[in-house]
């Protein structure tokens, strides 16, 4: 049996539109479940996660971590330093033991681009992608999409544009694939040594300066900039990226109506985004948060419906 | 002495000679003794039937890695002589990116040794330009020459210093080779894992830009054409190198080029799903880039096919994309697939597919064989043109077995290789 | 096989005059209206309970707090029958501590709905007493389970399937008896 999503999420790129919002109309009720002052489901007992971070990463792993523990499953936080990853194990080998201690499910965070996929081919367990070097990051995606969502009603015709770093960007990518599939208008902006070559192709449109995209967009999802772009000759200083990209309360006070304002975090305040636009009145930084546990207890939710070794099991215990 | 041999009524197609017919093949003491029809059989001769198939100079690939001395784990001279033999190459050029690398007489010396012993297909070493490929001092060419190098070459390691490379094509004037150059400009190239493009940007892999090739290619071209030396251009993949040779040879510019089976028969989608058996270097393109270097092949811009067989350990590429190691095995696949497709779709004929394959590799790198004239030695390819069949890497002579043709059917299929007057391999019924 | 036509064993005026004499049961069996709050169960619960609410609205003249429970995430079947593609909200704004809650349904049948829906509301709090009341009581309970107040017990002959309908969601109030479709 596989469920609605199949096996694993590993990238927004391959869902339709009705997948996508099936998993933004299940995140809905899990919202209502922070709220409680029990803020536990039994819907997961006595399933047991993995939550492999091949990189560090506070915010995700903790999101994911929450959101496992509201649904009642056992988790274990595998962290890259301390392991025996540090100590020269591969990938395929930490899959080969996943596998062999029984693992329903897999969050994996790793810096090579396709490595959630290549570790979901070799196990049976379920995986999420929760970021995989500069492929995609589908549920940072999905969040995004659930906060637009909350603000718009639909994103049909919302003109969304992702500004900085795309390049190098997971939630980039994931953001361009939802966003195209809900009907939703995308546009990127950023020097264009941090875009790729063929980001035409993608079916975005290019502006080449903020003020263009500000003008522009009903939505503004502002990505980190990496600090270690400007060492390898990307970008020639923080001060001039600041100067060029950067998001000011004086740039968006010329917009001609207000414009919502996104960011994955972690922030580089007074670099791409300046304070009193993060914490202004039209940022939803925060609700991204929020949204990030109810999308992945979604995500956890719908696919572990279509685990198989889950249901066989279940079905022993019913009989 | 090795028993005489008749290979019977086979198609005999001899580019170097203008032949295409139908004729009988006698090979004896090693070297093929006549030619034509109803030939009779010299005393105690191994009759060959040959109907049906066609009889060739033996094929040379001027751009193998054999990988011993250093990772004999992954092959060896003998199993990769093996290979060569099973793919229907009786001859094979050893780049030197071994492990030492061979870069002087001793270390060329120990290639022609363990080749004599492997008794396969002939085994020549090419040397390297710079000691131990840093890119900084000339190795002893001529030295190396004397113990039997037949070229010069840094692969693996492209010449960054284009002062190293002037040096090397003037000083190689003097011993009549070529200096092969691996075509990659280092910073353009640095870090990535496949052609960029589409398909880059949507995968998230670091991309090498067309660019980091044909800025070296005719880099070499117009040191060139400032030394009068030659410049052999390894593993060319895009429109734009296919361009600059063109623009070289109008001017009579000595230069000539190799592409290899993969670069001609697959693009850059082979990357989805993170095949690392498609990941190579340089890396598989676009289907325009594909177009561009079949037509080349055709007209000649493009003198040779040649597989930049790169066996590894099965586990080595058994990992995340962007850390596995760049190349796959070819000389089992190379006939397959050019048969399969350029000669079987219709892009070349047969006569040009082997003037390719073996022909002008055996000119441009001064080789024996390269042809069926009497007198010549006996290294002669006979196959199948039409026979398909399922490519199964667990029947490979190669210790190596990354390949992304694995469980393909192909069409074109060896079925005797002769080295010096002996069968070194038959296929198995 | 041609579907054979529903039965009907209640139509819209028998529905009526059931939730009235459910709703008058409720009120009787807490003696009155004070500290009570009714919980729908979704879907259909949750239109059986706004309805009781206002018929105990319109004879004793207060608006008991209501509220409605999804009980999907609490379900023992996931794995089995795999995720429900939607899950509805819970919205128990209500505090229940102390209070007497009545859990409103539209079928009682095995049972694990209700044992789910005690799961969910102990989540929230510590009621004083729980109780259930259901329109239509078919039988085959697989856990110790019965309803306080029920609306009307019917005999489901196997092959067959009780279907409970409301207006606010199919247009008519009606209890039908149809044939079960055979599983594809």
């Amino acid at each position: 049996m596989t469920g609605p999503l199949g096996k694993d999420l590993l990238a927004l790129e391959p869902l339709t539109a009705e997948q996508i919002n099936l998993v933004l109309d299940t995140a809905e009720p899990f919202k209502e479940i922070s709220e409680r002052a029990i803020k536990k489901v039994p819907t997961l007992r006595g399933a047991t996660i993995v939550n492999l971070f091949f990189e560090a990463s506070t915010r995700t792993r903790i999101s994911f971590e929450f959101a496992e523990k509201r649904l009642s499953a056992d988790t274990v936080n595998v962290a890259a330093s301390g392991s025996s990853v540090q100590k020269g194990e591969t990938l395929v080998d930490t899959a080969r033991n996943l596998e062999a201690m029984r693992i329903d499910m897999v969050v994996i965070r790793h810096g090579a681009s396709g490595a959630a996929q290549f570790l979901a081919d070799r196990i049976e367990s379920n995986v999420i992608n929760a970021g995989d070097g500069t492929h995609e990051h589908p549920t940072q995606g999905l969040l995004d999409l659930l906060t637009l969502r909350d603000h718009f009603g639909n994103l049909a015709g919302v003109k969304v544009c992702i500004c900085g770093d795309v390049l190098h960007s997971r939630v980039a990518r994931s953001n361009i694939w939802g966003l195209k599939k809900l009907g939703a208008e995308v546009a990127v902006c950023g020097p264009r040594s941090l875009m790729p070559n063929a980001i035409d192709e993608l079916g975005v449109t290019v502006l080449h300066r903020i003020e263009d995209a500000i003008q522009w967009a009903d939505a503004l999802n502002i990505l980190r900039l990496q600090l270690e772009r400007m060492t390898a000759g990307y970008i020639p200083s923080l001060r001039e990226y600041n100067r060029v990209f950067g998001v000011t309360r004086e740039r968006l006070d010329r917009a001609p109506k207000d414009v919502l304002i996104l960011h994955p975090g972690p922030m580089n305040r007074g670099v791409e985004i300046d304070s009193d636009v993060a914490d202004g009145p039209h940022s939803v930084i925060l609700d991204q948060v929020t949204n990030g546990v109810a999308i992945r207890m979604a995500v956890l939710y719908l696919l572990a419906g279509g685990n198989p070794k889950l249901a066989e099991a279940a079905k022993g215990a019913l009989a | 002495m090795t028993k005489p041999l008749v290979l019977r009524g086979g198609r005999v197609v001899d580019p170097s000679q203008g032949r295409d017919e139908i004729a009988d093949l006698i090979v004896e003491n090693g070297a093929i003794t006549g030619s034509g029809r109803n030939q009779g059989a010299p005393d105690g001769a191994e009759i060959v039937d040959c109907a049906g198939l066609v009889v060739a100079p033996g094929f040379i690939d001027v751009h193998c890695h054999l990988r011993e001395p250093g990772r004999e784990d992954v092959e060896t001279i003998a199993s990769g002589a093996r290979a060569a033999a099973a793919g229907g190459f009786t001859a094979v050029c050893a780049m030197p990116n071994t492990d030492p690398v061979t870069d002087n007489q001793a270390a060329v010396g120990f290639i022609v040794r363990q080749a004599q012993r492997a008794r396969a297909a002939r085994v020549y070493p090419i040397g390297a330009i710079s000691i131990g490929q840093k890119g900084e001092t000339l190795a002893e060419f001529g030295e190396m020459v004397g113990a039997g190098a037949v070229a010069v070459s840094d692969d693996g390691k492209p010449v960054a210093s284009a002062q190293l490379m002037r040096s090397a094509l003037e000083y190689a004037r003097t011993f009549g080779i070529p200096v092969a150059d691996h075509c990659e400009e280092p910073t353009l190239a640095k870090g990535g894992a496949m052609n960029e493009g589409l398909v880059s940007a949507r995968l998230g892999l670091k991309g090498i830009p067309s660019e980091a090739e044909e800025i070296m290619a005719i880099r070499d071209i117009l040191l060139a054409r400032r030394t009068g030396g030659h410049v052999h251009l390894c593993h060319m993949s895009t429109r734009g190198s296919v361009e600059l040779i063109r623009w070289g040879k109008e001017r009579g510019i000595g230069v000539t080029a190799e592409v290899c089976p993969h670069h001609l028969s697959l693009t850059e989608s082979e990357v989805e799903g993170y095949d690392t058996n498609a990941k190579m270097n340089p890396p598989l393109r676009t289907a325009d880039d594909v177009a561009a270097l079949q037509e080349a092949v055709k007209d000649g811009t493009i003198d040779v096919i040649a597989t930049d067989h790169a066996p590894h350990h099965y586990d080595e590429k058994e990992r995340e994309f962007a850390d596995a190691p760049n190349g796959i095995v070819g000389l089992e696949t190379a006939l397959a697939v050019n048969v399969h497709w350029l000669v079987a779709s219709g892009i070349i004929d047969l006569a040009t597919l082997i003037e390719r394959m073996s022909c002008a590799p055996a000119r441009i790198f001064r080789l024996p064989g390269g042809t069926l004239r009497t007198g010549s030695p006996a290294d002669v390819t006979v196959f199948d043109p039409t026979e398909t069949w399922n490519v199964d890497p667990a029947q490979f002579r190669s210790k190596g077995r990354n390949t992304p043709y694995a469980g393909r059917t192909l069409t074109g299929r060896v079925h005797a290789t002769i080295v010096g007057g002996e069968i070194i391999h038959r296929l198995a019924r | 096989m041609p579907p054979k036509d529903p039965t009907p064993v209640l139509d819209a005026r028998a529905v009526e005059r059931t939730l009235q004499r459910m709703a008058d049961e409720i009120v009787e069996l807490n003696d009155g209206t004070e500290k009570l709050v009714i919980v729908g169960i979704q879907r259909r619960g949750v239109q059986l309970a706004r309805r009781i609410v206002s018929l105990i609205a319109e004879r004793e003249g207060v608006e008991v707090p209501s509220g409605a429970l999804d009980i999907t995430l609490y379900r023992d079947d996931l794995q089995t029958v795999g995720p429900r593609p939607v899950v509805g909200p819970t919205d128990l704004t209500a505090d229940i501590n102390g209070r007497r809650v009545v859990i409103v349904d539209d079928v009682l049948y095995t049972g694990r709905t209700v044992r789910a829906a005690l799961d969910e509301l102990a989540d929230f709090g510590r009621p004083a007493r729980i109780a259930l009341a259901v329109l239509i009581d078919r039988g085959g309970r697989e856990l110790p389970i019965h309803a306080d107040v029920v609306g009307k017990k019917v005999d489901v002959a196997p092959g067959e399937r009780i279907d409970v309908l409301v207006k606010e969601l199919d247009g008519r109030d009606a209890v039908v008896l149809a044939r079960r479709e055979e599983p594809a």
